[in-house]
């Protein structure tokens, strides 16, 4: 035989090392192990991994300041929060210029709803706020409007003024910032052709004015769908050409401008001579004296930056104050009290479980197939029946005309006018939820049950031991995992629970959930509502990290 | 099969243990008519005399505790009525036989000889209280059933229906549920979505439960976390991510939407009863169809589903209850238009509108009766077919 002879690595059939041969063999099985499991990865990393994720962001997301504000966050930096004076009119008329635009593209309210979750009393003032941008230099509008006859009412004319004419080479950059702005304040795209650009020339001799046409032409092109030529400007154009012939160095502007419209331009810059130059402060403080509140301010610039702790101080009941987070003041914590008590009552709903679950796995795994097959029945069952049929029973056996209540009664061991309160508190959340979670406690103590030997106790009892000894010294540590098991599952299981709590909890029996609930439903606060479920995940992902380490998901059985 | 041998009681003994349980009857019969220390002594004293005298008539014991049965059931019928007859009836049929029990020592049978009467008592009352357990897992679940055929419209049992009146009782309930229509719209949208929740996670959930039970699977336990996370994160916290997010993608409010979050939330149960089934599946019987010259999918089809198909069926059971009970998440990610039957109900039960809610609870019941019996069922013969089980 040649074969034993032969020296250097062993060969397989086709000539190839076998042990390069069986690598790739075992290659291939993996690759085809990872073939069968990633449409399944990637639908769960789709549908559930990646919402998770968008929650996790959300908790820290708060662009909607910088977004609807984009010029006001910026000029506002350079204010001063601990001076203890209102900012100066540069910041009043940056927000004219964001407000107008806001109020226009209705997000203005949205802005005052997020900002009110920080301080109250904002919402109404930016609501009450985006009703009267039209105060603003409302002498001056009409001037404009009234110079040489009515010309500048004419929309045609204001958009030949705005592009500079034919010969205008255009200011792409500024149509592509005011793009991106108008983008990023309602959320929609603004891409395509608008049938508009701001000329080079006069976006550069006055550029506020420049900026604010472009703003009007953008939105009434995309979000109307209008032609820009054939609409007549905003209230904010006109301000702004106001503003801007009658800032130092406006006049000699106005003399020197010679592009398209330079007639009326100039009468209706005459027009403007005889008026007081507008204030954007005064105005604002004229329509709501809140506006002068510093507090409201700290408050905008607080919340100024795209990604803001604030939800999360929210959560555990701090809030950004002057100087680093600051707990809130007593009437407003509620958080670490849901917190606690969710924790205080699913340890508690834990503990019931164990209580109730270990004698039953115990006398199922220690009595004949049979009759341990039939009474799992009785387990197995609640376990499959739905959970609103379970709570909707809990229901009518706790209330005060309930079953239970009833019996008691009938007993005479209650009298008919003082009835129980069961329900719509702690108590009864504790013991509906005790039932719905307890086949969670059973199952995993029973499949460890079963496994230990009864002989052991038997010896230990041959020993001399006691029963209690023999039990406790010789079972019960044998069945800990099983405890272990079933523990961790009903903790990480009841700390989210919301459906039992929210029909059986009334106010003082709710959890951590419902709270959630009630933020991304009712009161819209989204980011709070992301932070608090961030922090409720990480505890159950803390706990499931632990209950891989002890039991092994591998392991996890269903009935 | 006696393992001690026994012999009667003395009368004085059973009369004793037949007084202490009189007297409890006796006490809660006392306080519900008025005077509890009078029925505990009354109590005793009648069950004490009954322990004392039957002990001598062990042999006649059957005609006996009918009779008592008889006895007691019209004393109940006098005293309150319908119900009481039962109850009485009821309590008759407990005294006879426990009574009989203790007196020919039948509880001391099948206990092993060398334990102490202390540790008997222990045995029966551990036995007690893993019965009273039991009765809770299981009475709000039975006491719901007679309370959907109320004929009026309250959450609790009228005197008609303890008289056992007839009209007492009525199907008003389950006829609402048949023709209201927000009810049917509600069956008619779970319908639609469980079913095809169920197929999606049944069709991915085998396929990656097949992958994983290859045996070579790079980072098995990081995806095995992956996905069996959709069962272990709050289905709150589920519920709020998929709202977020899908109305960013505009699956908010869609069917498809709904459709893609329960068939997400149903995929752990897919994934671990599959694997499970799998754990005993001999992988030379695939590699025996392959030397016979069948291709992965003929193998797959003729040789791997037949064996696994019990797992895949009730991993497919599981996902379709997990979808057809969930409400967290539809509540969040439906709308008005996917408003499915658990839906329907909260709405009820947070609103408290009508006994509707428990119709549709007993007609639930009895849908998972039936799947807790296919699973069961399916599970058996599953270990049957692995040679696991020893039946």
């Amino acid at each position: 035989m040649s074969d034993t002879t032969q020296s250097g690595p062993v060969l397989s059939a086709d000539g190839t090392p076998l042990k390069r041969s069986l690598a790739r063999a075992l290659r291939m099985q993996k690759v085809r192990a990872l073939m069968l499991i990633a449409p399944l990865l990637i639908f769960i990393l789709l549908t559930f991994i990646l919402p998770i994720a968008d929650m996790l962001f959300r908790s820290v997301e708060n662009r909607i300041v910088a977004d609807t504000l984009s010029e006001t966050v910026v000029t506002l930096e350079e204010w001063d929060a601990m001076s203890g004076d209102a900012p100066g009119e540069a910041v009043y008329e940056s927000l004219y210029y964001d407000l107008f635009v806001a109020a226009e593209a209705k997000e203005h309210t949205k802005l005052g709803t997020r900002l009110n979750y920080e301080q109250t009393g904002i919402s109404s003032l930016f609501r009450s706020s985006g009703r009267k941008m039209d105060d603003f230099g409302e002498d001056h509008v009409e001037a404009i409007e009234d110079a040489s006859d009515g010309a500048l009412k004419d929309a045609a004319l204001w958009y030949e003024i705005m592009t500079g004419g034919s010969s205008d080479a255009g200011n792409t950059e500024l149509l592509k910032a005011q793009r991106s702005k108008m983008a990023q304040l309602t959320g929609e795209g603004f891409g395509g052709d608008i049938g508009f650009v701001p000329g080079a020339d006069i976006s550069e001799t006055f550029p506020r004015l420049a900026r604010a046409y472009t703003d009007f032409a953008l939105f009434v092109a995309v979000m109307d769908g209008d032609v820009v030529a054939e609409e007549d400007p905003w209230e904010s154009v006109f301000v702004a050409f106001a503003q801007e012939v009658q800032a130092p160095g406006g006049a000699e502007k106005i003399a020197g401008y010679t592009g398209p419209g330079a007639a009326e331009l100039q009468a209706a810059a005459a027009a403007l001579a005889d008026l007081e130059p507008i204030s954007f402060k005064q105005t604002f403080v004229d329509i709501d004296e809140d506006w002068e509140d510093v507090g409201n301010w700290r408050t905008i610039q607080t919340y100024s930056p795209k990604y803001t702790s604030g939800y999360f101080l929210n959560s555990i009941d701090m809030q950004k104050g002057v100087d680093g987070a600051e707990a809130r003041p007593e009437n407003q914590q509620i958080y670490i009290t849901l917190f606690k008590r969710t924790m205080f009552m699913s340890l508690v709903i834990t503990g019931s479980c164990i209580l109730l679950g270990y004698p039953v796995a115990w006398i199922l795994a220690n009595l004949p197939t049979r009759t341990a097959n039939l009474l799992m029945i009785l387990v197995l069952l609640p376990f499959w029946t739905s959970l609103l049929v379970r709570t909707s029973a809990w229901k009518v056996m706790l209330q005060q005309q309930g079953v239970i209540n009833d019996v008691l009664v009938w007993l005479g061991l209650v009298a008919d006018d003082a009835r129980l309160v069961m329900i719509n508190n702690q108590f009864g959340t504790i013991v509906a939820m005790t039932h719905i979670l307890l086949p969670f406690m059973i199952l995993p103590m029973y499949s460890v049950m079963q496994t230990i030997n009864p002989t052991y106790l038997r010896a230990a009892k041959s020993l001399g031991a006691t029963n209690w000894t023999a039990f406790w010294r010789v079972y019960f540590p044998q069945s800990v995992p099983g405890i272990g098991a079933g523990s961790i599952l009903v903790f990480i299981l009841s700390i989210g629970y919301y459906i039992t709590p929210e029909i059986v909890g009334g106010t003082k029996g709710v959890f951590i959930s419902n709270r959630i609930a009630y933020h991304i439903s009712s009161s819209l606060n989204w980011g709070l509502a992301a932070a608090l479920g961030t922090i409720l995940l990480a505890v159950v992902l803390l706990l499931y990290w632990a209950y891989d380490k002890i039991v092994g998901i591998d392991n996890v059985k269903l009935g | 099969m006696a393992l001690t041998p026994v012999q009667h009681q003395t009368p004085a003994f059973t009369a004793a243990v037949a007084a202490g349980a009189g007297a409890l009857f006796g006490l809660f019969v006392g306080t519900a008519q008025g005077s509890g220390i009078l029925g505990l002594i009354v109590g005793a004293i009648v069950l004490g005399a009954m322990g004392f005298v039957l002990t001598g008539m062990i042999s006649q014991a059957k005609p006996i505790r009918w009779a008592i049965l008889g006895i007691f059931a019209v004393l109940g019928f006098l005293v309150g009525g319908m119900p009481a007859m039962v109850l009485g009836a009821l309590f008759g049929w407990f005294t006879g036989w426990f009574i009989f029990w203790i007196a020919t020592s039948s509880y001391r049978k099948r206990l092993p000889p060398y334990l102490t009467p202390g540790q008997v008592l222990w045995h029966f009352s551990f036995r007690v209280i893993c019965g009273a357990i039991f009765v809770f897992l299981i009475t709000p679940i039975l006491v719901v059933m007679p309370l959907s055929f109320n004929a009026e419209n309250f959450f609790t049992f009228t005197p008609e229906m303890l008289r056992f009146d007839p009209a007492g009782y009525s199907l008003k309930h389950y006829r609402d549920f048949l023709s209201n229509d927000g009810w049917q719209q509600a069956l008619w949208n779970s319908l639609r979505i469980a079913p095809m929740a169920t197929i999606l996670s049944v069709g991915f959930g085998t396929l990656a439960a097949i992958g994983l039970s290859q045996p070579h699977v790079p980072f098995r336990r990081a995806i095995m976390a992956i996905l069996i996370s959709p069962m272990i994160v709050p289905l709150i916290i589920s519920a709020a991510g998929m709202y977020f997010f899908y109305s960013r993608i505009g699956l908010q409010g869609t069917y498809m939407g709904v459709v893609l979050a329960h068939a997400a939330l149903g995929i752990p149960f897919v994934i671990i009863t599959v694997t499970a089934t799998l754990v005993g599946f001999d992988h030379s019987l695939t590699r025996a169809a392959a030397n016979m010259g069948a291709g992965p999918v003929t193998t797959f089809f003729r040789v791997q589903m037949p064996l696994i198909l019990p797992g895949v069926i009730s991993g497919g059971l599981f996902a379709f209850i997990t979808s057809f009970d969930e409400v967290v998440v539809v509540l969040f990610v439906g709308s008005a238009g996917q408003k499915t039957l658990p839906w329907q109900m909260f709405i009820g039960l947070r609103e408290q509108i009508s006994p509707t809610i428990l119709a549709v609870a007993t007609i639930l019941v009895g849908i998972s009766i039936c799947l807790l019996t296919t699973v069961e069922l399916l599970r058996r013969r599953s270990e049957r077919l692995r040679g696991m089980s020893p039946s």
